[in-house]
């Protein structure tokens, strides 16, 4: 299982992540992220390439 | 000894090749070489958040994956020269280190004014910590800034320059300011807001002079105008990072030229088979956008570029059947930017000074708005104010329709 935390002072709502894993991320209707904290190992891949992609560097793992 | 992949410029695209070649199964020796003394860090902030608050290097620093424990770094220690021949480079130290493959990452440098007399303290330009930490200081309520040059980082500087309370005039040479980027509705949408919060504009000018011989005190404009100035911020665009490729048989004429797959080039268009340029530096071919080679200044491209390289040289280096068809697949990017000037935050898909044509998809001017970039029939680009979940659901319609 995967933890994910996003640092909600950080993210711009710029959306990058949910092209690269929209599982996990998305933006609801008043254009803000919303996000599952947990995901399946499977989605490892695409939660690193939206670590990698968030332009304010918002996302990481959770310990 | 087998020799290591070597990968000049330690930022986000030394990073990112560095981290791809590991995922990609790569085990062998990673040097990374860069000449900033800083570990990898993030450059957007540079114009906004370092500018406008105490943010130190640990608050832009990208985080060092646990995969690149082993990587040498080789910081604040510039690259003065390359062999591709021999295949190595030399630092400006003097250290030679041997390659088995190179990956250029040495993106851009400010372009610089160059008049007859520069004082000595009060110009500034900003792509580095290090510049945007000495601007920062002299940002101060009241400072007459004056920027010189309406493009992104220009109009970014001087949102972020007003909202810390200075006197900000921006001096751009043509009608409205980030008229290339974005066509006229737009830039003269963005200039209104800018000029609701109070900064100026001096448009279809240029500096002719600048007064102060210690410490800058004035700008003089080619129409003879002078502008009282403490600060000035050249942000009149930038030099690709090539100089130490010069005495090899390589294209680096606006940037290193790479084919779809983003080995460089020589001079008669042959690939090296183990040169690769990725980043600002790069000028590639983009055929889903326009018909001709360019670089992207635009945040996402170094990391898309450095996958692709990351995946090809772990495909060649580990046999790795897994990566094999990365091999000759072309590079194909959308091209994606952001901006934050005051309230308005913009976000765009594309290529959108391919168009010819600028429609309003959604809202209205002066509000949260969508425009489409369009060239005959394709799409080429959108951007917009707000809006986000209505740009991003074009996304994927942007390009030339084949
Ligand atoms: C102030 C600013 C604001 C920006 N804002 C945005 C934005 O809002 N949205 C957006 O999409 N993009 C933005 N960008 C663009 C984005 O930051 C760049 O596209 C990105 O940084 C390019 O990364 P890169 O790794 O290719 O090059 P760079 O980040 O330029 O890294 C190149 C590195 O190589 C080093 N180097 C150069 N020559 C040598 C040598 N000979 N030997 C060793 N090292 C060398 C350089 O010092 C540098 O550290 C901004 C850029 C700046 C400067
Ligand atoms: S990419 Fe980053 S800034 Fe954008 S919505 Fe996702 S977490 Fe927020």
């Amino acid at each position: 299982m995967l933890k994910i935390h996003v640092d909600m002072d950080k993210c711009q709502h710029y959306g990058q992540c949910v092209f690269e894993a929209p599982t996990v991320f998305a933006l609801n209707d008043d254009d803000k992220l919303e996000y599952h904290a947990t995901a399946d190992d499977s989605e490892l891949e695409n939660v690193e390439r939206a670590i990698d992609v968030c332009p304010m560097q918002a996302i990481a793992f959770a310990k | 000894m087998i020799r290591p992949i070597v990968i000049v410029g330690a930022s986000m695209g030394g990073l990112r090749a560095a981290e791809s070649l590991r995922k990609g199964g790569y085990t062998g020796g990673l040097v990374v070489i860069g000449d900033e003394p800083h570990a990898p860090y993030n450059r957007p902030p540079l114009s906004k958040e370092v500018l406008a608050e105490q943010v130190d290097h640990a608050a832009v620093a990208f985080p060092i994956p646990p995969v690149l424990e082993d990587v040498e770094w080789v910081l604040g220690s510039p690259v003065a020269s390359a062999d591709l021949e021999a295949q190595s480079v030399t630092t400006a130290g003097g250290r030679v280190i041997e390659y088995s493959a190179l990956v250029i990452a040495t993106g851009l440098r400010p372009r610089r004014l160059e008049l007859a007399q520069m004082p000595a303290r009060g110009t500034h330009a900003i792509r580095t910590l290090d510049d945007a930490m000495a601007l920062r200081s002299e940002l101060i309520p009241g400072a007459r800034v004056v920027v010189y040059g309406a493009g992104f980082i220009g109009c970014e500087a001087a949102a972020t320059a007003r909202k810390l309370g200075a006197d900000v005039t921006v001096i751009g040479k043509g009608p409205v300011p980030l008229l290339r980027p974005l066509g006229l509705q737009l830039a003269s949408d963005i200039q209104a807001r800018q000029e609701a919060h109070g900064v100026k504009f001096v448009m279809n000018s240029n500096l002719a002079r600048i007064e102060g011989t210690d410490t800058i005190t004035g700008v003089v404009l080619d129409s003879g105008v002078t502008l009282p100035c403490d600060v000035l911020i050249e942000a009149i665009g930038s030099e690709p990072n090539v100089e130490f490729l010069h005495g090899n048989d390589i294209d680096i004429d606006d940037g290193i030229h790479v084919d779809a797959t983003l080995h460089a080039l020589r001079a008669n268009g042959q690939p090296w088979d183990n040169v690769f340029a990725i980043g600002d530096v790069a000028r590639f071919p983009i055929p889903q956008f326009c018909e001709t080679t360019r670089r992207v200044e635009h945040w996402n491209i170094p990391t898309e570029m450095a996958r692709k390289v990351g995946q090809i040289l772990s495909a060649t280096m580990t046999e790795n059947p897994a990566l094999a068809d990365h091999l000759a697949k072309p590079f194909a990017p959308i091209p994606s930017f952001w901006s934050d000037q005051f309230e308005v935050s913009l976000l765009a898909y594309g290529l959108l000074d391919q168009a010819d044509d600028i429609r309003l998809l959604e809202g209205a001017v002066g509000e949260n708005c969508v425009y489409g970039y369009f060239k005959g029939d394709s799409m080429v680009g959108v951007c917009g104010i707000g809006m986000r979940s209505k740009i991003m659901g074009y996304r994927n319609s942007v390009g030339l329709v084949a």
